[in-house]
């Protein structure tokens, strides 16, 4: 068992608690440069996606997890940054120019979004981003000239000074970068008095505003941010995927999207990268268990959305600190060995947060 | 002319967000949560009736009162199954509880070899009628589908009314607490409030299945009711049949009129004016949460 003796502030928001972290992340690190090498062609996609959803997964962890705001419409922010990058890098734009471009189209989109935040909470602000997920995708599906409507556009390759990064390993490891630097960039700012001001609005608002917190801002802040994330994560799948048409950023993607970070544990930043390995591999999965299943069940259509239901129900149900909270345990079970207690974990008897008047 | 018959158009698939929004309110009011599976329930409602009047061949009506009893169980066994255990927990968690069920009846539905993805007419009695008044046309099926939810929000009112235990109904979604304390089974008031909900998606799906088809994906309609239920208010029960005939009536007009597409977000572009205008509906309270 580990004991962290804190003797100063410095040492107690370093990035790296301790030498196994140091070790363990360094090897994770070492293993995705070389993973090109060690991975063959179809793995290195699939991990290239599972590090574009980890972006989007970021933003929406950010919003959701840790400002404790939930978007139903942020597959329209993904369309945003896709649509964006898309319709630039056909124009010939640059290409780190189209990827801010697209980040902070977002951005703004986001703060439109937000705005009506301010003023509506809890299921309302639900309903609102999911109002303006389907307007935006009819806007995809109308603004032809510019989106190629429902024909969907085509995206041509990137290129950084006249290098083309367009598919395997140069993009992959573009994308490795983008993550590299998003997530240093959200764990930074969680420990800084702006993150810790998402946390305390995200556990009280009340308490919140009266420690100072100015909410409008703060809110407005977050849905730029999660906003800006998801636009970056959808630049980088515009290349990836390499045709866009409306129907990939409809409802059933927020879903998705909300999926992958609930699945993969709130409030935690490990839980996007979790939610989207998940998110990714259990396709996968599933097409590998359908030879094992009788054809009648195997092959149905339905199967996919009947698993992750059923997948999505038992997590709530069962677990709902997600992946990352069974990791925890698991964990501690091991630190603490012969004195893990049935109850360590035991969720909290709360009685429900009421809206109404009482 | 073209107009009035555009109205009752509009007026009769507003009736049926109403109905779906009206199983929102119901389980808001009672327990708190939003249901994100009352588009499926009304799927599955539909597709009960479908299996009772086309595969077993039971006559119209006890195909329909029968769904309906069976969906009204679903929904009961559904609270006791998975709601009731994590009520408590943070909204969200129940709205994604919710979006899990949907999931799984769409996908099970979906995996009826044969049956899930076909769509399927609903044999009624009604099928195909029109009805010539003073040189409108109106269809008898539109007909039906207002008539049914102008009874059943009589009869709902009645229920919240006069009967024992829509009153118990009232006071447990007022303060559970002394609901508690007087008596009242909150718990299986919450179970009966679901079982109600679903028992009215059900009727909602088997009188919209003449007008559009059974198939597995009409749960959709479900996401357009969520407009209804905030333009009425989240919390009133008249707000959301009066909310849902807005969007319909919207959304019928703005079909013939603006161009094309408009129709499909009609209803998310009403809800956000809304939400910026006047967050609380047209007929829910103002509410502040005092420390």
């Amino acid at each position: 068992m580990r004991f962290i003796f804190k003797t100063s502030y410095e040492q107690d928001i370093r990035l790296a608690k301790h030498g196994g972290h140091v070790f363990w992340y360094s090897a994770l690190g070492v293993f995705l440069v070389l993973s090109p090498w060690l991975l063959p062609e179809y793995w290195l996609a699939q991990l290239t996606f599972v590090l574009i959803y980890s972006v989007v997964g970021l933003g929406l962890m950010l919003l959701a997890g840790f400002t404790g705001l939930f978007s139903i419409g942020h597959a329209a922010f993904l369309g945003v940054g896709a649509y964006t990058q898309a319709v630039l890098n056909n124009h010939g734009v640059p290409f780190p120019i189209a990827l801010a471009a697209a980040g902070l189209l977002s951005a703004g989109v986001g703060v439109i979004v937000g705005m009506p935040a301010l003023r509506v909470k809890g299921i309302y602000l639900g309903i609102a981003t999911l109002a303006f997920g389907f307007v935006v995708e009819e806007v995809f599906a109308r603004w032809e000239s510019v989106t190629g409507g429902n024909a969907g556009l085509f995206v041509q390759a990137p290129q950084i000074g006249g290098w083309e990064v367009g598919t395997g390993t140069p993009f992959y490891f573009l994308c490795l970068a983008v993550v590299v630097i998003a997530t240093f960039a959200i764990l930074n700012l969680l420990r800084s008095p702006t993150g810790r001001a998402f946390v305390a609005i995200r556990d009280s608002e009340i308490s919140a505003q009266s420690m100072g917190i100015h909410l409008a801002r703060y809110k407005t802040l977050s849905f730029a941010l999660s906003a800006a994330l998801a636009g970056l994560g959808g630049a980088l799948y515009a290349h990836q995927i390499q045709f866009l048409s409306p129907e990939q950023f409809n409802i059933l993607q927020s879903i998705d999207l909300l999926l992958m970070v609930v699945i993969g544990g709130l409030g935690s930043v490990h839980g996007a990268f979790l939610g989207a390995i998940f998110l990714i591999s259990m396709p996968q999965l599933i097409s590998l268990g359908k030879d094992w299943l009788p054809a009648v069940i195997g092959q149905a259509p339905g199967l996919q959305s009947a698993v992750y239901g059923l997948v999505l129900v038992i997590f709530v149900l069962f677990e709902p600190l997600g992946i990352y909270g069974r990791w925890l345990k698991v964990r501690t079970f091991f630190q603490v060995f012969p004195f893990y207690r049935k109850g360590l974990f035991k969720r909290q008897k709360s009685f429900q947060k009421s809206d109404r008047l009482k | 002319m073209q107009l009035i018959q555009l109205v009752i158009g509009g007026i009769a698939q507003g009736c049926i967000y109403g109905l779906i929004a009206l199983g929102f309110v119901l389980i808001y009011k009672a327990t708190e949560t939003v249901s994100f599976a009352q588009g499926e329930l009304m799927m599955l409602g539909a597709f009960c009736g479908l299996a009772l009047m086309t595969f077993l061949g039971w006559p119209f009506w006890l195909a329909v009162l029968s769904s309906i009893a069976a969906m009204a169980l679903f929904g009961m066994l559904a609270e006791r199954a998975v709601i009731r255990p994590i009520l408590g927990q943070p909204a969200f968690s129940i709205v994604m509880l919710t979006i899990g069920i949907g999931y799984m009846a769409r996908g099970l539905i979906t995996m009826i070899p044969n049956i899930g993805t076909e769509t399927h007419v609903l044999p009624v009695p009604y099928k195909d009628q029109i009805l010539q008044v003073s040189g409108v046309v109106i269809n008898v099926e539109q007909l039906v589908v207002i008539v049914v939810t102008a009874l059943l929000c009589a009869a709902l009112f009645a229920l919240f009314r006069y009967s024992r235990i829509g009153i118990a109904m009232q006071a447990s979604s007022q303060n559970q607490l002394a609901a508690y304390y007087m008596g009242i089974p909150v718990q299986r008031i919450n179970g009966l409030v679901w079982g109600l909900a679903a028992a009215v998606a059900a009727i909602a799906g088997l009188l919209l299945a003449p007008i559009t088809f059974v198939h597995a994906n009409m749960g959709f309609i479900g996401l357009k009711a969520f407009p209804a239920a905030v333009v009425g208010g989240f919390g009133s029960l008249p707000g959301a049949i009066v909310g849902g005939l807005i969007i319909g009536i919207v959304e019928a007009l703005a079909g013939f009129y603006l161009p094309e597409g408009v129709k499909d977000i009609a209803a998310y572009v009403v809800v956000l004016v809304m939400l910026m205008v006047k967050p609380n509906g047209l007929f829910g309270e103002s509410m502040r949460k005092k420390v």
